[in-house]
């Protein structure tokens, strides 16, 4: 695996990095879609943020690294290690953030019978697949639209329900499955069904950077990680200890940012003037706006939490007229603009 | 700077591929679009005998399965052994040298995506039949592009992740080249280009510039073109960059990926230029430069645009419509579970029947839990209840090719209702699980405006510029959507014409003008159509429909639609409504 670029080295795409934060600082937001062309820094922007991300504490022999302050039956059945009384052991583990390779098969990606120890011993055993390595931290999908369909299907049902259910070769297995789901995708090669669309919390857009010092910046720093990927990481060792230091302290701070009833009210009446379908739009709207706050270190959601989430938690809900020239984020900025 | 000396194609494929050697893994590949011949055998083994001995090179057959590519389950080896034995796929094979890859314009989307995830984490991840792996694959990529027609390129995603693309075209003698430098030159360049000086800033903002006004969007490029220029340095024994090499790998770099030509006043005054560079740069990046001397943006960007295709507006689109025509997987289409072909989707239980194939970890996994009761003892024992076969998905997705009059007098009123229609059916292609293309034709000449997407935002773009007016050249008009679905039936997808003219032609195939010989030609060239087979529809616009368009449809073996008040919806109605619309 080679090293990962600095997750604050990397130049522009506010947006992205925004939704990335906020997925990190409250990881029910489920889940982040991101959109752009080729050469935008998507995948860059994954992989650097797993350098990031505290260690959790996992329970010593699970095989799904549960955590040691569940209460009994969190994790799953079959797993004696959270069964056993508590104070139950626990070692420090980073957050996992696992790949899903295009070309994974079903088998590896819910698990299955382990067919070494079933050939060796004749034991039927289960062998947990990448659901299970993903609990508790991020999968990521580079290229969503090139996954076959039936896999898909699969992994947002498990992102919602946040359990895998496994029934196959004679297994019955039911394991904790808890994620931040990211994906990836380019629009040229074609577009995603919108009920796939609307499982993820947030979506944003990302474009090559428009400006020429940006562009500039961009091949500067990239030809200086390359020349001296240590050295490049030690000058940004300090920013990527604070962005860290800041998912930290938010998340510590979330349970307590307060949403006025004011707010809840400006949430409601954008989602009207912009025609989102169902609910979902506005309670991930408020959802990221605590996020957001938190990570801002405010004591309470204001408005401008509020503007800085609403493109990205609610331009993959709007119903799309064809004919309609103007883009989503167009119509949410104009909606804004009018409250 | 005159472009008299600009060196020949094939020229660039030597000085690339040599470039290419020097730094593997910074550069990606190189994409070489020519077809087989002595030129490019001569040219591979030039590549090959300048490589370090002993640096790994495999050929890539475009319709590897992914065992093979990514790696699997080796089953001689487990079910010897008895217990699963990893086998590496060609990637990892090829850890640290040169995978080709013959007739890339045949490979899939999905098997190009596997290789550029390759590419971007330089190693290959495993998660196949009950193995997970992680192996190093640190490769560079030789995608030999056989594609004769505009429509047959390399996948877009690697194309992406090449830094150099030539387009050699047909190979004269004189291009027979050797290559320039010898193995030991490229082991010493490569030494070089370890302790290389850092490229100054000066230079690394002129290359983006030159990206800029060459219209090139993606940030690799540039990043390819600097890593370049450190390359070519490199071979020349030397650890400073200097503008030459910045201006060589603007030409190899930049210029293949233009998709605007730079404005010919777009080189400043150099006392002006130097300002803006000044500006632009932090004062310690300024006084650590090694090369203070005159600003290369204009050299740069001259030496990009003597590469230059000639009509590089024709590059532009050639390569928008590589990236459109591929422009699918994934999402819906029409689905056929077949035995043979297509992408494997999981396996089913079933017998062995000729053309049939095993999935070998299915099976196995099938076979394990009865082991004990079978009293197998150290072979594993495997009977015929436990056989899984591969199932496969191919797609079979149909694609509307929409082909507008856009000749004089209606054409506007027609061209504004055509687009609509054009869009409504990509909104419904979600639905009705088709691609769609536009075809128009006016003046002397027809031309595919859109190629077949599914893309609306790509799509909305190329339909807001659709120019209107001129003659009719109806037999072009119809001949370009033959050739079109002639070419999607290819790909083997349904292609369904819908025609929007009111069938009077007065420009002849050739380009001439004349009613009768235009008629003639229309007809005639209709005649393929129906001789295709390809189900059609024709929709009279004329306000006072005759017998003469009544005729054409006839002959194309068409649906005769009258619709003298054309919209949107009613064609949308008309193509829905259409057989081959729903198989």
């Amino acid at each position: 695996m080679r090293t990962a670029f600095p997750f604050s080295a990397i130049v522009g795409q506010e947006d992205m990095k925004l939704a990335m934060l906020i997925a990190a600082a409250d990881p029910g937001i489920g889940g982040v879609m991101v959109f752009g062309d080729r050469g935008t820094g998507k995948s860059t922007a994954v992989r650097a943020l797993a350098a990031l991300l505290p260690p959790l504490s996992a329970v010593i022999g699970c095989a799904y690294h549960g955590d040691p302050q569940a209460p009994v039956g969190v994790c799953s059945p079959d797993c004696a290690a959270c069964a056993s009384p508590r104070p139950l052991k626990a070692a420090p583990l980073s957050t996992p953030v696992v790949d899903l390779p295009l070309g994974a098969t079903e088998d590896r990606v819910v698990g299955a019978l382990d067919l070494e120890q079933a050939l060796a011993r004749g034991e039927r055993r289960f062998e947990p697949g990448l659901l299970a390595r993903a609990h508790r931290g991020f999968l990521y999908i580079d290229e969503v639209n090139l996954l076959e369909d039936h896999l898909v299907d699969l992994l947002l049902d498990v992102a919602a329900s946040g359990e895998n259910v496994v029934e196959r070769e004679g297994l019955s297995v039911r394991h904790p499955a808890r994620f931040v789901l990211i994906g990836s995708g380019n629009p040229e090669e074609g577009e995603l069904r919108p009920q796939l669309l609307d499982r993820f919390g947030l979506s944003v857009d990302v474009k090559t950077p428009e400006t020429l010092q940006e562009r500039v910046e961009v091949v500067r720093r990239r030809d200086a990680f390359d020349r001296d990927p240590a050295a490049f990481l030690a000058r940004y060792a300090k920013a990527d200890a604070k962005v860290a230091d800041a998912i930290v302290s938010a998340r510590k701070r979330l349970p307590a940012v307060e949403t006025p009833d004011a707010m809840l009210e400006w949430a409601s009446r954008l989602c009207m003037a912009i025609g989102s379908d169902g609910l979902r739009g506005e309670l991930t709207l408020i959802r990221g706006a605590r996020a957001v706050a938190s990570l801002d270190g405010d004591e309470a959601v204001s408005d401008r939490h509020l503007r800085r989430v609403a493109v990205m938690a609610l331009r993959h809900r709007l119903r799309r007229n064809p004919l309609d020239e103007t883009g989503s984020a167009a119509r949410i900025e104009r909606a804004m603009a009018e409250i | 700077m005159s472009d008299a000396s600009a060196p020949t194609p094939w020229a660039d494929a030597v000085q690339g591929a040599m470039l290419l050697a020097v730094d593997p893994l910074g550069l990606g590949g190189i994409v070489l679009r020519a077809g087989a011949g002595p030129a490019r055998d001569a040219w591979l083994d030039g590549l090959r005998e300048i490589l370090p001995p002993g640096t790994p090179w495999r050929r890539c057959p475009p319709h590897i399965p992914d065992d093979r590519l990514l790696g699997g389950l080796d089953l001689a080896g487990s079910l010897a052994a008895g217990r699963a034995v990893a086998s590496p796929g060609l990637l990892a094979e090829a850890d640290g040298g040169l995978v080709i890859l013959p007739m890339a314009e045949r490979l899939s989307d999905a098997t190009a995506a596997r290789i550029a995830a390759t590419l971007d984490a330089q190693d290959v991840a495993v998660e196949r039949s009950g193995l997970a792996l992680r192996l190093s694959a640190r490769i560079a990529i030789v995608a030999l592009d056989e594609g004769v027609g505009p429509d047959e390129r390399a996948p877009a995603a690697l194309l992406e992740r090449c830094a150099f693309h030539v387009d050699a075209g047909p190979a004269r003698l004189g291009d027979l080249l050797a290559m320039a430098a010898e193995s030991a030159d490229v082991a010493r360049a490569q030494q070089v280009r370890r302790r290389m000086a850092p490229v100054a800033d000066a230079l690394i903002v002129s290359v983006c510039e030159a990206a800029v006004a060459l219209g090139v969007e993606s940030a690799r490029a540039p990043l390819f073109a600097v890593r370049a220029a450190c390359a070519a340095a490199a071979l020349d024994g030397r650890s400073d960059v200097t503008v030459e090499d910045i201006a060589l790998a603007a030409r190899l770099v930049l210029a293949p990926r233009a998709t605007r030509a730079p404005a010919e006043d777009v080189a400043p005054d150099p006392a002006d230029d130097e300002d803006a560079a000044d500006a632009a740069d932090p004062p310690e990046a300024d006084a650590d430069a090694p090369h203070a001397e005159a600003p290369p943006i204009d050299m740069v960007i001259a030496a990009a645009r003597a590469a230059l295709p000639d009509a590089v507006l024709d590059a532009a689109r050639a390569q928008g419509r590589a990236r459109m025509s591929r422009a699918h997987a994934g999402g819906g289409g029409d689905r056929i579970v077949s035995p043979h072909r297509g992408r494997p989707v999981g396996s089913r239980a079933g017998a062995l029947c000729a053309g049939e194939r095993l999935n070998i970890a299915e099976t196995l996994r099938a076979a394990a839990p009865w082991q004990k009761l079978r009293g197998a003892t150290g072979r594993v024992a495997v009977r015929r209840e436990d056989f899984r076969v591969r199932r496969f998905v191919e797609h079979r997705d149909s694609t509307t090719i929409v082909v507008v009059d856009a000749s004089g007098s209606a054409a506007f009123q027609r061209l504004a209702e055509a687009k609509g229609a054009v869009e409504l059916l990509l909104a419904n292609a979600y639905v009705s699980r088709t691609r769609v293309a536009l075809v128009s034709f006016r003046q002397t000449a027809a031309e595919v405006l859109l190629p077949p997407t599914r893309s609306l935002a790509r799509a909305r773009k190329l339909l807001a510029d659709l120019p209107g007016g001129g003659g009719t050249p109806l037999a072009n008009g119809i001949e370009a959507a033959f050739l079109l679905a002639q070419a999607e039936k290819a790909k083997g997808r349904t292609p369904l014409l819908l025609f929007l003219t009111d069938g009077r032609a007065n420009i002849t195939r050739a380009g001439a003008l004349g009613r009768a010989q235009a008629e003639a030609d229309a007809l005639q060239v209709a005649a393929f159509v129906r001789g295709a087979g390809f189900a059609a529809i024709h929709v009279d616009t004329s306000a006072r429909p005759g017998p003469g368009a009544e005729k054409l449809a006839h002959a194309m073996g068409a649906r005769y639609a009258p619709l003298p008040y054309l919209d949107a919806r009613a064609v949308l109605g008309l193509a829905q409504s259409s057989p081959s619309a729903a198989s």
